[in-house]
This record gives structure tokens, sequence and C-alpha cells, in this order.
């Protein structure tokens, strides 16, 4: 079908779909007009996001947990992330967060750890509807650093959680949270 | 050009090359509601987002909805150099997805 042949059929279903205005044929051409500019605006973009790259096929990424995202309860959350709920407790890993927000939609979060050998740090905010917060997987080459932001419901821990040489270690904070911060709760 | 959605800006320092990014991302938990409408807000969030240098992945993560929007993620690895590319990367739940690349400085 020719672009011109698609005008006039789209220029006809307004004509059926429209109720018959004043503005009579003048107002259907400006319509097919502004139908034209639409159908080059979308084209123009399909081009420019085919050369950005955004239509390449998806870049292999670490699975999703869905399992560990999903879960409503700590335990089941740090199990299904780590395969184990166990873990020492360690004084070599240092979480760096306020003691007290206003707002818990923006908790300055900074992790980091002596420890040798990490593979993975994983945050946990204990009272949010789902308290996995993220998971970082780190080269061999990374510090055991990882400093973001995350969104706290309710005052509780933080809890960060660093995985080296295949074991679990351990450290909680105690964030006092003001305003919550997920949307489901607001507590003042 | 589309602007990027992501703000790199990696230094190093005595071997040690720290990297920062924003993102400017909702980050939607889909638990909020339209204050007008009461309509509830669908998810919108970021899944995956990794940072790779000579083809090393050096970070690979995985998000939840609890991820601040406007994400801001920092890490430090050594062994890089002044001039290497390092891109950062990110896909979110509606498999929307960009990346940008930038130099060491």
């Amino acid at each position: 079908m020719t672009l011109n042949n698609r005008l006039i059929n789209s220029l006809s279903e307004i004509v059926i779909g429209q109720p018959p205005c004043t503005g009579g044929r003048r107002h259907f051409i400006i319509k097919g007009r502004r139908l034209f500019l639409k159908a080059s605006l979308s084209k123009a973009a399909i081009t420019l996001a085919a050369s950005t790259g955004l239509l390449l096929p998806m870049q292999a990424y670490a699975s999703w947990n869905e399992v560990a995202f999903n879960a409503n309860n700590l335990q089941t959350a740090i199990k299904s992330a780590l395969g184990s709920d166990l873990s020492e407790a360690s004084n070599k890993i240092n979480i760096e967060a306020p003691d007290v927000v206003e707002d818990g939609a923006l908790v300055p979060v900074t992790i980091s750890s002596t420890l040798e050998d990490v593979n993975t740090i994983s945050i946990f905010s204990e009272k949010n509807t789902a308290p996995l917060v993220a998971q970082f997987e780190l080269d061999k080459d990374c510090e055991a650093f990882i400093s973001t932001r995350i969104k706290m419901s309710n005052t509780s821990n933080i809890i960060a959680i660093v995985s080296a040489g295949g074991k679990n270690y351990s450290t909680r904070k105690e964030v006092k949270v003001t305003i919550g911060g997920c949307g489901n709760s607001q507590v003042i | 050009m589309i602007k990027s959605s992501i703000k790199i800006r990696a230094k190093i320092k005595n071997g040690i090359t720290t990297v920062k990014a924003l993102i400017s991302h909702p980050m939607e938990t889909g638990l909020r509601k339209e204050k007008n409408t009461g309509q509830p807000i669908p998810a919108k969030f970021i899944k995956n987002v990794k940072c790779v240098s000579n083809k090393k992945v050096l970070l690979d993560s995985q998000w939840g909805v609890a991820i601040s929007k406007i994400p801001y993620i920092s890490f430090k690895y050594s062994g890089g150099n002044a001039g290497d590319i390092i891109k950062v990367s990110w896909v979110d739940n509606t498999n929307q997805s960009d990346s940008i690349e930038a130099k060491v400085k």
C-alpha cells in the first residue's frame, strides 16, 4: 500500500468516525496533513532508534532473580538471593548511611569491606515490602565498594551481605525514616 | 542525537579508577497511585545494570524497585588505565534499554 493510499484510507476513517463539522473540507485537509507529518516523524524515530542501537538484540545480563526480588520477608529474600540464609556477622563490612532521614525515597548508602575475594554485595532493607534492594556482582579487579541511593518504607535496618571466598558475611545499620519512600505506606 | 539517559564519569587516581554514573529513570514501583484519578501507576524500573571495560565485565548488578529514582551508582576498580573506554548499560522491566561509553580520565 502506498503512502498516498494509506492517507486516503485514514482520511476516510476520519470522515466516517467524526460527525459532520462546520469546517468541512478544509478541516479534513488539515487532519490529513497532520497524519502525513505523524507518519514521517515515526519513520524518522525508527531510523534513529536503529542507528543508536536501541533495536539491536539485548545484551546478556545476569538473569534477574525474580523469586528473591518478589520475596516479601527478609529470610526468604536472603535465602533466594544468596542460596543460604546463614551469614556470619562481620566487622569488616562498613555501611555508610545517615542515622536519620526525612525522606525514605532517597537514602544514600555506601558499602565497603576489607574482606578478600569479594564476589557479590547485596543490599536489603528489612521492612520494605520486598526486602531485597539490589545485588552487585563484582569482578576480582573491583574494590569491595558500592555506593548508591535506595528507598526505605519504614525505619529499619539496612543489611549488607558480602559474599567472599564462598562464605557470606553480614552487617546491619539502623536508619530512622520519618516519611516512607515506597508509596504504599506514609508514616509521618 | 537523542541525549543519553546516562551520565558517567570515570577518574583514575593512584591506580584506582572510580566510576560514577547517574541514570535518568523514574524507578516506578507499581505501588503508587495517580493523585487525581486514583489509577495505579504501572511499574517501570531498571532490572540490570552492567559495566564493561576492555571486554571485561567489571560490574553486573540486579536491581529491584527499591533503588531510588534517578539512580546513582559508584564503584571502584584497579588495573585500569587513563584513556580506557568504559561502557555502562541498563535494561528495565519494560525492555527499554540504554548505554553510554566514556573515557577514563
